[in-house]
């Protein structure tokens, strides 16, 4: 009855199936395997079960500190990050801009480094320049930081909601067709879910405006296949001007907040032709798949970029989305939580 | 043990289950995740055949109540579901192994959040022994003494494709 094994111990004990890869922080999507994308999701279907109970509160993340450290106005993701971490157990700390020490005009490092010397666990930052949480993550050794909004960079916790908001409904998205539709060019939900559909197999098209598409990311355009054997994991995205076109047999379609600025700015000539062109109504519903489904990251303009029948009608899922958000980071957090603990 | 032995000791644990609790009536068997799903699914089924009673098995993840987030980090969360309303009820709590103990101090807390059971028991199909808790099963398929070097692995058909109980060295790669 005795023998020896040559594996590592944790293969017999059966709760103790890590997630793959090696993460500290959330920056963006891209450095995210598929693999590690459907670990997370899967995590944060065991936390929605939670948030479906009398008593929503778990013991996982006691005695752990996170702040949320926004320089951009949120509604639902900060107060989002806060519900996931106190549900957690976790203390939630809030810390806003405009009634801090960057007033009086302290760096971003030097936010960073104090927050650190308190014993901040995780930071989830927003910020208006892109690459703002990748500083912090680089000059901070003790502390994991999350993505919560760069710039028109990435969202990543947003794209990883709209993932598993499309997954919970169209069960695989390897094939399906997805469609986001809107100022693509200025939208880091836009960018964040690109890198999550499409590293999921899903077929991207983006839509809207011309002057609000982005421009190819790579030589041969969106659509070009890798070289030096490497696929292109946006090899399944493309661009196509023409909502009418573009919707045609669409499994999702996601609109996109539209800012009124950007029609000041002359990136498309009204409002009017905008709502005409662009807007996803029952008309362009029904273009797509019977049973396909709308999302919106919110705040929503209705009457612009969505009408009011279809963001409140049966296939949309906004309402939905937010309550997943609050899975998705309850995941992320425990999955940050427990790598940082271990460094410690 | 082999197929044989496990089975034995299963039939011993659901008859001692009901003898204890004066038969099946308010019942519900809640397994721990992984391995102890199978095992109280097989005590509900032998329970079926033998009383013609159906008891109710739930599905436990301790994975959020755990108090070694540090030692064993990024673990993979599933569901836990529990088929019936745990209030009131005599909850049996079923695992592969009864080690440490803080997987049923765990497992107790995940209950307790889940409503307030008339009471709570524990079976384990092994008892290797190193509590580190004030905690004992009610129920034990089979006692064996280990040494903490050592790892108690349980295969069930359900999960690994066949049916045994071996004692290994750790740490021997």
């Amino acid at each position: 009855m005795v023998a020896t094994v040559s594996n590592e111990p944790e293969v017999f004990q059966g709760n103790a199936v890590p997630v793959p890869g090696l993460r500290r922080h959330v920056l963006d999507l891209d450095d995210f395997t598929a693999e590690e994308i459907a670990a997370t999701l899967d995590n944060a279907a065991a936390m929605r079960a939670v948030l479906e109970r009398d008593v929503k509160k778990v013991p996982a993340l006691r005695g752990r500190v996170i702040m949320t450290l926004f320089y951009e106005a949120s509604t639902r993701t900060r107060i989002s990050f806060e519900e996931a971490g106190k549900i957690l157990s976790a203390d939630v700390i809030n810390m806003t801009a405009s009634a801090s020490s960057i007033e009086k005009g302290e760096s971003l490092l030097n936010t960073g480094l104090t927050l650190q010397a308190m014993g901040v666990d995780v930071i989830v930052v927003r910020h208006p320049h892109a690459g703002a949480p990748h500083f912090l993550a680089r000059n901070l050794s003790n502390v994991a930081v999350i993505n919560a909004g760069d710039g028109a960079h990435a969202h990543p916790t947003q794209g990883l909601l709209d993932l598993y908001t499309a997954r919970e409904h169209l069960g695989g998205l390897s094939g399906r067709k997805v469609v986001i539709v809107g100022d693509v060019l200025h939208s880091r939900v836009a960018r964040s879910a690109v890198w999550g559909f499409a590293k999921a197999g899903a077929q991207v098209i983006l839509s809207g405006p011309p002057t609000l598409m982005p421009d190819p990311l790579t030589p041969g355009g969106w659509g070009a296949a890798g070289n030096n054997g490497v696929a292109n994991p946006l090899a399944n995205v493309s661009v196509e001007s023409d909502l009418d076109a573009a919707i045609e047999g669409a499994d999702l379609v996601m609109a996109l907040r539209l800012q009124s600025e950007r029609q000041q700015r002359g990136f498309f000539p009204s409002l009017r032709e905008y709502i005409r062109r662009w807007q996803v109504n029952d008309a362009r519903m029904a273009r797509a798949n019977h049973d396909a489904l709308l999302m919106h990251p919110g705040p929503m303009n209705e009457g612009i970029e969505v009408s009011s029948g279809v963001a409140h009608g049966e296939r949309s899922l906004i309402e939905e989305q937010v309550t997943n958000g609050v899975a998705i980071r309850m995941a992320l957090l425990y999955q940050l939580a427990g790598a940082v603990a271990v460094e410690n | 043990m082999d197929a044989d032995e496990i089975r034995r000791a299963v039939t011993r644990m659901f008859h001692e289950i009901l003898e204890r609790n004066h038969g099946a009536d308010g019942l519900l068997l809640a397994g721990i995740r992984t391995r102890g799903v199978p095992l109280a699914e097989r005590l509900a089924e032998q329970i079926r055949q033998a009383e013609n009673v159906s008891i109710p098995v739930g599905r436990l993840d301790i994975n959020l109540y755990r108090d070694d987030l540090s030692e064993r980090p990024r673990m993979r969360i599933r569901p836990t579901t529990m088929p019936v309303d745990v209030a009131g009820r005599t909850v049996v709590l079923v695992d592969d192994v009864l080690y440490t103990g803080r997987t049923v101090r765990a497992a107790m807390d995940a209950i307790s959040d889940l409503g307030r059971p008339l009471r709570i028991q524990a079976a384990a199909l092994v008892d290797r022994g190193h509590r580190e808790l004030p905690i004992r099963a009610d129920f034990v398929g089979k006692n064996i003494p280990t040494r903490q070097m050592e790892l108690v692995r349980v295969r069930f058909n359900e999960t690994d494709g066949i049916d045994d109980v071996c004692i290994l060295e750790r740490g021997t790669a």
